[in-house]
């Protein structure tokens, strides 16, 4: 099978620090990949890199031409408690704008019912607005979806996280699937394969069994390794 | 009613409607105070054309207006400041420089509007205007929203955002620049925020957001225009006092609907 994405020999220099060093890896379609490192270690960079934010050297090659989906770092019901939008109000800002049901289809399918519609999106709970936006972004069928790091471990009711609510869709739609996170835990559950970064340029990559043992883990993490061991 | 009424009541509906309209958008990009600076900008313009002894002072407001609201572009674009805070400082520079140079005084004597005694081609120039930066604002209204609830999200949903960022900010440019001409400077900052804020105190989606925005700049403007004219009074001032009105009432419901 084709690389859905293949990274050759990746650099990224920002203000004048360097913050990916020479990483090469790649995707097939219909994987999950989870970026895993510690904080500072460049995980968001890496991602908005591959999203085409940021200026780079070496090389980024897509596939074909993916229909990208992505729920950006600190989107949340807080941000927009400010603006006067309902939940249909927030669908509607896509273009084409969906029909209602489609709406309505893609609400049930994360697990809303249809009576959010018109509630404003900053009234949500927390659980309900990261729902939401899953449904917001799988309305227009992409192939891939980047999900930069949601709110750590929130319950999004029904004892689900947003990451197996991810993990459902995925078995559902076959999407490849781009995550960031510093939880371990979610490296093993939900993700085919892992990169690692660490703040000192280790990296690593392959499927969560090969490439995690003690060893890499302190290298990622350093001593923070002894906080995941207790959980 | 006078001829002179009629005209002065048409302008006013024209402008405080748009201004309502616009003033939605640049409340959610928390930017309703831009307004203001970008209005003082017509200060130097208005100075240069009584050095020039030309008569229409909007040869002097609109050029100025618009160049500044273009350099708040550039400089967005390259330093990713506010736009708040580059409006400031364009402001600052333009007026600024222009004070050492250019009779600003007499600027701000020639600057308090001229509704009142507005001619029936000028109405018209405000009512082309204003139908046509409402159009546009409308056809941009969707992306800049989402530019506005988050902008990297905007361009992976495929929106050149500095694009729309320029027209958004040439549409606040024209409707600044009518409003400086109609009522005065400190009157368009007001005429862009205060519907806006009432209407968010009482919406609660986009759809009402929008429309009680442009209801309650209308019915201000047709309120301040009689009650000036009723007790002789500056008929700008009036329309903001109107407004200010209509927004503590519309405190006053907000508290029951939620």
């Amino acid at each position: 099978m084709d690389n859905f994405l293949e990274v050759k020999k990746l650099n990224v220099t920002l203000d004048g620090e360097k913050i990916i060093d020479n990483l090469s890896f790649q995707i097939l379609p219909g994987e999950i990949l989870t970026i895993l490192g510690p904080n500072g270690a460049g995980k968001s960079i890496l991602l908005r890199t591959l999203l085409g934010f940021l200026p780079y050297e070496g090389e980024i090659v897509w596939q074909q031409k993916s229909k990208i989906g992505y729920l950006p770092q600190g989107l949340n019901q807080l941000k927009v408690k400010d603006f006067p939008l309902t939940v249909q109000d927030f669908f509607a800002l896509k273009n084409p704008i969906p029909t209602p049901e489609e709406i309505i289809r893609y609400l049930n399918l994360v697990g809303l019912e249809k009576n959010i519609l018109l509630k404003t999106a900053g009234s949500l709970s927390g659980g309900q607005f990261q729902r939401m936006l899953v449904a917001w972004v799988l309305i227009s069928h992409p192939d891939v979806i980047f999900f930069d790091e949601p709110t750590i471990g929130i319950d999004i009711g029904g004892g689900e996280t947003i990451y197996s609510l991810l993990r459902t869709i995925w078995e559902k739609e076959k999407l490849t699937i781009f995550l960031v996170t510093h939880d371990l835990n979610i490296v093993y559950k939900h993700s085919t394969h892992v990169l690692c970064l660490s703040r000192k340029g280790h990296q690593c990559f392959g499927t969560p069994k090969e490439v995690l043992n003690q060893q890499t883990l302190e290298q990622i993490f350093g001593s923070e390794i002894k906080f995941y061991e207790h959980r | 009613m006078t001829h002179q009424l009629i005209l002065t009541l048409l302008s006013g509906i024209f402008i405080s409607g748009v201004a309502g309209y616009l003033g939605t958008l640049m409340l959610s990009k928390k930017m309703s105070v831009v307004a203001c600076p970008l209005a003082h900008l017509a200060f130097p313009g208005v100075a240069l054309t009584i050095i020039y002894g030309l008569d229409n002072i909007a040869l002097g407001i609109f050029p100025f207006v618009i160049i500044g609201a273009i350099f708040i572009w550039l400089l967005e674009k390259r330093t990713k400041l506010p736009m708040e805070n580059l409006a400031a400082v364009i402001f600052a520079s333009g007026v600024g420089t222009a004070l050492l140079f250019l009779p600003i005084g007499k600027a701000e004597e020639a600057l308090v509007g001229s509704i009142t005694k507005i001619t029936p081609w000028e109405t018209l120039m405000v009512a082309i205007l204003s139908l046509l930066v409402f159009y546009a604002a409308k056809r941009l209204y969707q992306k800049l929203m989402l530019m506005n609830v988050h902008e990297d999200l905007a361009t992976i949903e495929g929106i050149n955002t500095s694009r729309y960022n320029l027209l958004y900010l040439l549409n606040i440019a024209v409707v600044v620049a009518l409003g400086v001409y109609l009522v005065g400077g400190l009157i368009t900052a007001a005429l862009i925020a205060i519907p806006a804020a009432s209407a968010k105190n009482i919406s609660k989606g986009l759809r009402s957001y929008k429309a009680w925005a442009v209801i309650f700049g209308i019915i201000s403007a047709i309120a301040g225009i009689f009650i000036a004219r009723f007790f002789q009074l500056p008929a700008g001032p009036m329309i903001i006092v109107s407004g200010v009105v209509l927004f503590l009432i519309s405190v006053i419901f907000r508290k029951r609907i939620f």
